[in-house]
């Protein structure tokens, strides 16, 4: 059986903080409509490696890389590459849920849609229905679409968050610790979530929780030190890792 | 005593001297409402706002002009200082760590600590003098320095409150930066911003010291703001230090309607900002 070609991957990959290295020479490759988690400890780079991939990192005040990033054998760090084009087919869902304050629920998910300035209204509302249902949060909102998005609890407004990301349909959809601030109802909805859109996108999600990575992921690349420690399929990581520090880690000897 | 009533009893202790401290600090504010209400609400018909000073020894007449003059001077002020505070301050807090920035920071809280009456001075010796006659002009520019740093200031404090959180969510979306400034993060911020130059609104419309040098004041109706106009506080001071107790009462009067249109400007515009600006909750 031969290997898809990957959606995404890095070619000898460092992120840097000024003169810190934060992540090291890390060349991965992501198989399109998969699963993938970057586990690791508190500080190892993951975070800043996935914050590579749709030029967040250049963001951050101090933050260049060396290396390459391919999107669909495309250089997304090539001159001429625009980053805002980019991150709209690499979508991102943080951390802590960001529902824009000012906006309701429905013009929160319609926000990167309104980039595009081709679609009528209808086309907006129609997506904006379906990518709720995608996040299964429409049966939640579908009476108050006009109201705040401050007012819905953290899960729904992470679920909201998922739905404004996958709503302009990026390929690939970058989630960093997504349950991180949820309570464990949350986290199991935000998961079988992920489940679910794999068939669509292309998924890599930064995790602290080893059993999530276990639970939703298909391949798992371990992060120490900036360094990629290795990499693989999910199952084969957790049952018989081939580096030692993999295997202290998924052990819970250190972390 | 034991341990538990002795910090039952430290709390009450604590907590009463904060209570003292709230008395302490709103008694000021209940005393002058209270006094310009007594004497300054007393036997005065709804005439007073809508008509011009009698002649001296007459009975009856307003502040009409004064009212008029305030609007307009105040107004002409904010027009000119809301919209460059707002964007000096926008640019100090998106290009926050740039010379340009910290250089900017520094003079606005140096103009913001300069005495009001040292800005009179200035707009008389750069507007007054330039032109050669006393203009509502002048007074406006005044204001507007004065109002500028606050305004400049408590932009750049509110823009710095909105979490980096919300700007990243709308660059991973792919907002363009200025997209992400304007749409997501002074959007977020408008709000207070919106209050915060209201109250620099109700601060310059009690300012005297400025006005003095500038609009010197006027006993008729006048809209023609390249003369000298009357506004509220110039009558205030002018009415206070007359000889006649009837001017007097007059002060005390104008003092009144003076806090009165301060506070119908601030709530006015805070009902319309709510209504348009306000999170849909």
């Amino acid at each position: 059986m031969t290997e898809p070609l990957p959606r995404l991957r890095t070619e000898k990959l460092s992120a840097m903080y000024g003169k810190f290295t934060a992540v090291k020479n890390v060349s991965l490759a992501f198989a399109p409509n998969k699963v993938h988690a970057l586990i690791g400890p508190s500080g190892c780079g993951k975070s800043t490696f996935l914050r590579t991939l749709n030029r967040m990192h250049e963001m951050t005040p101090g933050g260049w890389i060396v290396g390459k990033v391919y999107l669909d054998d495309q250089d997304v760090y090539a001159n001429g590459v625009s980053p805002i084009q980019l991150r709209r087919r690499v979508g991102m869902v943080f951390q802590k849920p960001t529902p824009f304050p000012t906006m309701s629920i429905f013009d929160n998910v319609a926000a990167g849609l309104v980039l595009d300035r081709s679609k009528s209204k209808r086309e907006v509302a129609e997506i904006v229905e379906r990518s709720l249902v995608r996040a299964a949060l429409w049966n939640e909102v579908k009476d108050r679409l006009k109201a705040s998005a401050v007012g819905l609890s953290g899960g729904q407004q992470q679920r909201l968050c998922l739905a404004r990301t996958i709503a302009p349909e990026p390929e690939v959809i970058l989630l960093d610790e997504p349950t991180a601030s949820l309570d464990p109802q949350g986290t199991q909805r935000i998961e079988e979530l992920v489940f679910e859109l794999k068939r669509e996108f292309t998924i890599i999600i930064v995790t602290h929780n080893m059993q999530q990575a276990a639970r939703v992921s298909d391949t798992t690349s371990f992060f120490y030190l900036g360094e990629m420690v290795e990499h693989g399929a999910t199952r084969r990581i957790f049952t018989t890792p081939k580096e030692e520090r993999t295997e202290a880690y998924i052990t819970g000897r250190f972390g | 005593m034991n341990r538990r009533a002795m910090r039952r009893f430290v709390s009450r202790f604590m907590v009463g001297l904060m209570v003292l401290a709230v008395v302490i600090a709103v008694l000021p504010l209940l005393l002058i409402l209270g006094s310009l209400l007594l004497r300054g609400a007393g036997a005065r018909s709804p005439a007073f706002f809508v008509s011009s000073p009698a002649p001296v020894g007459m009975p009856g007449g307003g502040v009409l002009h004064a009212i008029v003059g305030t609007l307009m001077i105040v107004g002409m002020a904010s027009l000119a200082g809301i919209p460059l505070g707002i964007a000096a301050g926008f640019y100090c807090s998106e290009y926050n760590g740039t010379r340009l920035a910290s250089v900017t920071r520094f003079v606005a809280d140096v103009l913001n600590g300069t005495p009001s009456i040292v800005v009179g001075v200035f707009a008389w010796t750069w507007v007054v003098r330039a032109q050669g006659h006393y203009s509502a002009t002048a007074g406006a520019v005044a204001l507007a320095v004065l109002m500028l740093p606050m305004v400049m200031r408590t932009t750049e404090e509110l823009l710095k409150l909105v979490p980096v959180s919300l700007r990243e969510a709308a660059l991973a979306l792919g907002y363009s930066r200025w997209r992400t400034s304007l749409v997501v993060v002074l959007r977020t911020a408008l709000p207070g911003i919106v209050t915060g130059s209201l109250l620099s609104v109700a601060r310059i419309a009690g300012e005297t010291a400025p006005l003095l040098f500038t609009v010197l004041g006027s006993q008729y109706l006048s809209f023609d703001v390249d003369r000298p106009m009357a506004a509220l506080p110039l009558v205030v001071y002018q009415y206070a230090i007359g000889p006649y107790p009837a001017w007097h009462r007059l002060a005390w009067t104008s003092a009144l309607v003076l806090i009165l249109v301060v506070l119908v400007l601030s709530i006015a515009a805070r009902i319309v900002t709510r209504q348009r600006f306000g999170r849909r909750d």
